[in-house]
């Protein structure tokens, strides 16, 4: 279900270059899951702009987003205290049951609402981001180690100075692995070359499409599963317009109704 | 304070109507509020078989508006019929208007034929005009004779009411509608999107996948008023009136004009409450204005 509502900017912060922390203040209870998306109204813009949620809880949403345009370049100059026109609960977000993730194999949910292998060890999740992929991954993130996961979060960035959510998914006790393509921090390369030694059972990434179909890829190449959050230029954010449809093997799908998350045996990168 | 509109007989509770495109099949908008306050909703244009439509990105923003470059996706006569309709039904109890392309004049023939055996479609919107697709869609639309030729093939074929919707991207408006309403035509819609391009200043290179692309918002309301008022002047039927429309001021512009009802294209996509909106202000709007019977002015911009 999706709502419409009014919000009002608690804190704006910038965390990296062109990188804004917004926490937003109003009803937050058309958010089921992670990966789900806000459409922000600005005034003066006709389209709204759509913007992967963080975190949230009863009260705050909590977005971060790239300066890319003019509409983020409006947001980033709020200073705390303005009203946004936000529908939110858009999207499906990211299914964390691992019953369903990996069926026929023996998963087991407990009372505590935590899974296991049948032998009862954790299932070994890895979330994997890239730029302003990584937002939507933190509240995934906390969700999959209050059910028991084991999770290890790689962040991908250009440079240095890109980088943030590194102290954010650490605070979790989450482990968690930087790579930069010049190599400034952590692995020089791509996510990919940074997962090399590392070993996952099923995985949830977010980032740029050359990103997402190097993860598809490598987790073809081990016959690991995973979830994948798209982007696209949207028109309305609510499967109307179907301004961002997209091909899978499973027939056409609108990435803001039917995604921003699906599967990886489903996609076509 | 009475809203109510008739087209070819069916009387409308109000003259708003979702514009083909912008409101899916109906049921993503049933979840923001109950949609049987409409007057009737045009349906997502449907094609005699399943369309993808264009690649990615299909989106430009304008000022005051916005270029789409869909491509008629849609599942096909076939499916909305069996899945589409059926799921509209259960939150929608009026009839609907059915959008129909094609690419050929059988295309329009056979998509026409299908939707005319539904008990739940009340008018067939014969769609000629649509910017996005290569060899079909507007190239009908462009010429009096190809138009007619469509409209008399579909009205041969059809019980139900036939309206033939129009192009702005014509040297005379005018002569496309008279030869549509010559051809049978029973209503005029009024106006598709216009042709628009935005190309990306860092990139040089246009935004949006087919490079031109249909433009429409608030930014195209005086073109649509100006068609509809001439279109007025040229045909006895009715006439719906589509083109940037966001207020009730809006629709009582349109209406003055000449249209019968109008239809809320693209402001359903940044508010979703818009014609819900529209419809709750419409009231207010008439009584402000000494207005009693809407349907009373119609086409009273005309001397």
């Amino acid at each position: 279900m999706y709502k419409k509502n009014i919000y009002e900017v608690k804190s704006n912060r910038r965390i990296a270059e062109d990188v804004y922390r917004m926490v937003l203040a109003g009803d937050t209870s058309y958010l089921t899951e992670p990966g789900q998306f806000v459409n922000i109204q600005l005034s003066g813009l006709y389209l709204r702009r759509p913007i992967s949620v963080c975190d949230w809880d009863g009260e705050t949403i909590t977005i971060i987003y790239k300066v890319v345009g003019t509409g983020t370049a409006m947001m980033a100059a709020m200073t705390g205290g303005e009203k946004l026109d936000l529908l939110t609960g858009l999207g499906n977000g990211f299914d964390t049951d691992f019953t369903r993730l990996l069926p026929g194999q023996g998963i087991l949910k407990k009372e505590d609402g935590t899974y296991s292998w049948p032998d009862g060890r954790s299932v070994k999740a890895a979330v994997i981001g890239g730029g302003v992929g990584v937002p939507p991954l933190y509240a995934l993130a906390k969700k999959l180690k209050k059910e028991g996961a084991e999770v290890v979060a790689v962040l991908g960035f250009n440079e240095e100075k890109q980088i943030f959510g590194y102290k954010d998914f650490a605070d979790l006790g989450i482990p968690v692995c930087i790579a930069t393509l010049d190599g400034s921090v952590g692995v020089k390369g791509f996510v990919t070359d940074a997962l090399k030694n590392i070993d996952f059972d099923f995985y949830f990434t977010c980032g740029p499409e050359p990103m997402l179909r190097a993860v598809h890829r490598l987790g073809k190449e081990r016959g690991v599963e995973g979830l994948l959050s798209f982007e696209a230029r949207m028109g309305c954010g609510f499967g109307a317009c179907m301004g961002c449809s997209c091909e899978t093997i499973a027939g056409t799908k609108r990435i803001c109704v039917d995604g921003p998350v699906m599967k990886s045996g489903e996609v076509i990168l | 304070m009475d809203m109510r509109v008739s087209l070819s007989g069916w009387t409308l509770d109000n003259p708003v109507i979702p514009a083909s495109g912008t409101y899916g099949f109906g049921y993503e908008f049933a979840q923001f509020y109950d949609i049987n306050i409409l007057g009737s909703i045009a349906l997502k244009g449907t094609t005699k078989d399943a369309r993808y439509g264009n690649p990615l990105p299909r989106i430009a923003e304008c000022r005051e508006g916005l270029i789409n470059a869909i491509g008629l996706q849609n599942p096909g006569v076939e499916k909305v019929i069996s899945e589409e309709l059926p799921r509209l039904r259960t939150v929608f109890k009026k009839k609907s208007i059915a959008n129909v392309s094609g690419f050929s004049v059988e295309d329009y023939v056979y998509t026409a034929s299908q939707f005319d055996q539904q008990e739940d479609i009340g008018i067939l919107e014969i769609n000629i005009s649509c910017p996005n697709v290569h060899g079909g869609g507007m190239a009908f639309g462009q010429k009096p004779e190809a138009a007619a030729e469509v409209c008399a093939a579909v009205k041969k074929a059809c019980r139900k009411p036939v309206y033939m919707k129009l192009s702005p991207n014509v040297t005379s408006i005018t002569e496309i509608a008279k030869a549509c309403e010559e051809a049978g035509a029973d209503g005029i819609v009024l106006i598709n999107t216009l042709l628009g391009m935005r190309i990306e200043p860092r990139t040089g290179k246009p935004i949006v996948s087919t490079g031109a692309a249909g433009f429409s918002g608030p930014a195209v309301k005086p073109i649509a008023v100006r068609m509809v008022y001439q279109v007025y002047e040229t045909v006895k039927c009715p006439i719906i009136g589509v083109g940037g429309i966001a207020t009730a001021d809006d629709v009582i512009e349109m209406m003055s004009a000449g249209a019968t009802a109008v239809e809320v294209g693209a402001a359903n996509l940044v508010d979703p409450y818009a014609c819900k909106n529209i419809i709750e202000e419409l009231p207010v709007k008439m009584e402000a204005y000494g207005i009693e019977r809407l349907s009373d002015i119609i086409g009273r911009a005309h001397v």
